[in-house]
């Protein structure tokens, strides 16, 4: 392999396990400020215990953010040196802003919850953990913004050898970027939410306690049925938006050779890309997937074949990531409203297999993330700027075979290691349950209050 | 004002500011083990810094940050030069970083006796690390207009080691004083002692840097056409006499903060002498990076000037805020009460 191959490996692998901690800090952040927020307004100690049981396991997922985090700012200068040059005027910006706005909000806050239980009073306390939230899902944002710039450039012109910045509000309003971030946003909530279930299911089918897990279940439950469904209203959105910004990723993402207009979207399709045609395409439904795209189901869909063939983006990987993403969310929005649907009702535990499902389904939002991420940027390929800077020209000048291939085996084994070691603590302080983070009945009404639906009206 | 200029200010004072707020822990943590000899003792250390590192390390990403949306020809071209001294950088960091969060949640020897080696190691290297690489940018990189001729063992030169060496025991210095101001007892005396004993050695490798640096660099020309700037270099090298009489008088708060003078008066005295260069060229002054051929355009330049006036006075307000509400000594006793304690 060459120093571009590499390099294209090293920045799969490291974003790859880097994105394992985001969504979880994403949504996590804000379920726990929930949580202690319903601690500050009640004086309840269960939810204190929520936010300290929940928040433990935040904080051993946010460090590893944080340091793997580190390693992609480094990674454009690293890398992708002739990127960086090209395109710094207007992509440094934001990252820049992202520092100074969010990364600094978040990681003094942190600091403060982490450390000031005893230090500053409840308000502030509960405010600090808001700020965090607020701070990562701003970063979010911004990185967000950085990104749909590579995706669908705006506000710049090609001047003096390089893409410069000439309009910063049209960085900010990239309707790709709002629509990425949207979607971005709610798919890491379902994490967060499912994160939460998965756990306290896990505990519930132990009888662990009980009070405890049923709050933070249907806590957790409203979060990700809201969250899922969002996915799903705002992915509709971005992807008809990427058919008219990206058409060869939207070709690609559904596998469409050949200009069509009242394109039909096939529920079963595989693509062959040595022949550039599909090798199955059943059960059509007519115009649905012009009607997806261009909400018109008379409209044109352009086709691979369309594209010279250098400007097209791998197919299969694209197509399948895009089919199983999409799979991914109907179950998870299934689960997540029978999981609503039981925790209301309160009859929960009265479907023991129901919870066993829900804690394999622990990872499956996260897989849903990642498959997302892969539709998008393989699906950007060969375009590492879409339309103005290929993949293949970003690459650094300067480093050679050895340097790359030895970081990459260096990053691989110690995230190997990490990865290792962070899934052993949190599910050591996942199973090990609240006990000892919080006093529980001192409120001895609580109890009542938190089985939301009293006993009796269960059986009706 | 020329906002090249601003901007090269706002790109030395970030680098400081980060130097001076990491430095204590990195050197906090490379002392950790040899100061605190008991388990209690070591995490009594570690909880010194838990609440503020994270914080401080974003500093260094707001440099990178600022290098890359303000100097963008500068950011890819030192990071691509420097790929092996960054990646080790990089690895210390994050192994850092997870350390701390991962110590203290096992109880075993094992574990935590390797996290702590870890903590040591990855404290190290990227402090020697630090020094070799910006030793090396104060003395030029050998780069022309075929690019870049330096490796790994190039830049661990005399010079480059001289200045890894002077963030190393500048660190140490400036982490045995914030240990003996953060704890209490035997362990700030020890902490106290130590700083004492450190100060020794770090005055001999700072004056050999500053004579090193008259024959290794062009730093002191800017000096030279303009005096007035003398003011930060001597300022520094006040300030690191300041620590040992400080230290004498045992008034090691005043120690401390003489360290953080020292530490930003050395980091700023490179970079005065630099300017305009960013990253001078050893072998051709043409091909040297300056704040003119390897910044933004304008219109990017004044963005990221609006944004910095805005928010950094913010984050220095919080983050004052934040420094005193942990302002207290950390004892072994809180320690052991706080189930969210290190």
């Amino acid at each position: 392999m060459d120093v571009l191959a590499l390099s294209r490996l090293q920045f799969a692998i490291t974003t790859m396990f880097h994105f394992i901690f985001v969504p979880l800090t994403l949504g996590l952040s804000i379920l726990v400020a929930a949580m202690e927020t319903r601690y500050v307004l009640t004086g309840n100690e269960i939810y204190k215990g929520m936010a300290k049981f929940w928040g433990k396991l935040f904080l051993i997922n946010f460090a590893l953010g944080v340091v793997t985090g580190i390693t992609l700012e480094f990674q454009f200068g690293m890398n992708w040196a002739e990127y960086s040059r090209y395109v710094g005027d207007i992509f440094g910006a934001p990252l820049a802003i992202e520092a100074t706005v969010a990364f600094f909000l978040e990681s003094v806050f942190i600091g403060v919850w982490a450390f000031g239980w005893n230090k500053v009073s409840k308000g502030v306390h509960c405010l600090s953990i808001w700020l965090v939230a607020l701070a990562t899902n701003l970063s979010a944002l911004w990185i967000l913004l950085a990104n749909a710039w590579m995706q669908h450039p705006v506000g710049y012109v090609l001047r003096n050898g390089r893409a410069e910045m000439v309009d910063f509000v049209a960085l900010l309003t990239n309707p790709f970027g709002l629509l990425k971030f949207g979607h971005q946003l709610t798919s890491a909530f379902t994490v967060a939410g499912f994160f939460v279930m998965g756990i306290s299911a896990w505990h519930l089918l132990r009888q662990g306690n009980r009070p405890f897990f049923k709050a933070s279940f249907s806590m957790a439950a409203v979060f990700a049925l809201l969250a899922s469904i969002g996915v799903a209203l705002i992915g509709d959105l971005h992807a008809a938006d990427v058919a008219k910004t990206q058409p060869a990723k939207f070709a690609a993402m559904e596998a469409v050779w050949d200009n069509c207009t009242n394109a039909p979207l096939h529920l079963l399709a595989f693509p062959d890309e040595k022949n550039q045609c599909n090798l199955v395409s059943e059960f059509p439904i007519p115009g649905m997937l012009s009607l997806l795209a261009f909400r018109d189901s008379d409209a044109q869909v352009r086709g691979l074949n369309s594209f010279p063939k250098d400007e097209r983006p791998p197919v299969l990987p694209v197509f399948l990531s895009f089919r199983l993403m999409v799979g991914l969310g109907t179950y998870l929005i299934l689960m997540a409203a029978l999981a609503v649907l039981f925790s209301s009702r309160g009859i929960l535990e009265r479907y023991p297999r129901f919870l066993t499902l829900l804690v394999w389904t622990i990872p499956l939002p996260y897989i849903a993330n990642q498959l997302g991420w892969i539709v998008s940027e393989v699906g950007r390929q060969p375009w590492i700027v879409y339309g103005v800077m290929k993949t293949s020209d970003a690459v650094s000048k300067a480093i050679s075979v050895p340097q790359v291939l030895g970081s990459l085996i260096g990053f691989t084994l110690l995230y190997a290691l990490l990865g290792f070691v962070d899934i052993y603590l949190l599910t050591k302080f996942a199973r090990k349950g609240p006990e000892g983070l919080f006093t529980p009945g001192a409120d001895p009404v609580v109890d009542e209050e938190l089985i939301l639906v009293p006993a009796g009206a269960a059986g009706k | 004002m020329d906002l090249h200029i601003t901007w090269f200010v706002l790109w030395g004072v970030l680098w400081a500011v980060y130097f001076m707020l990491d430095g204590f822990v990195l050197g906090a943590g490379m002392l950790h083990r040899v100061l605190g000899k008991s388990d209690e003792e070591r995490r009594v250390i570690i909880n010194t810094f838990g609440p503020v590192w994270d914080g401080n390390e974003v500093w260094l990403v707001t440099a990178g940050g600022a290098t890359f949306a303000a100097f963008p020809t500068t950011y890819a071209l030192m990071f691509s030069y420097l790929y092996t001294p960054l990646l080790l950088l990089l690895f210390g960091l994050i192994v850092r970083g997870v350390s701390f969060e991962f110590r203290g949640k096992e109880e075993g020897r094992l574990w935590r006796g390797s996290w702590d080696w870890a903590i040591v190691f990855s404290s190290f290297i990227p402090a020697l690390l630090f020094g070799v690489a910006f030793g090396n940018i104060f003395a030029g990189l050998p780069m022309d207009k075929d690019g870049y001729h330096g490796s790994l063992v190039y830049l661990l030169n005399p010079y480059g080691i001289v200045s890894g060496l002077l963030f190393v025991l500048l660190f140490l210095e400036h982490g045995a004083l914030y240990i003996a101001v953060k704890t209490t007892g035997e362990l700030s005396r020890k902490a106290e002692a130590a700083a004492g004993k450190l100060w020794i050695p770090l005055l001999l490798v700072a004056v050999g840097f500053l004579g090193f640096t008259n024959f290794a660099t062009k730093l002191y020309d800017n000096y030279l056409a303009a005096p007035a700037l003398a003011v930060v270099p001597l300022t520094a090298v006040v300030a690191l006499l300041a620590v040992r009489v400080c230290l004498a008088q045992g008034r090691t708060l005043s120690a401390f903060t003489a360290s953080c003078v020292t530490i930003l008066g050395v980091v700023l005295t490179g970079v005065i002498g630099l300017f305009p260069n960013l990253i001078p060229s050893s072998l051709d002054p043409l091909h040297s990076l300056t704040i003119y051929n390897s910044s933004s355009s304008d219109y990017t330049l004044r963005i990221m000037t609006v944004v910095a006036f805005i928010f950094v006075p913010i984050v220095i307000v919080y983050k004052t805020w934040v420094y005193r509400i942990f302002r207290g000594r950390v004892t072994a006793e809180a320690v052991a009460l706080d189930h969210e304690a290190y």
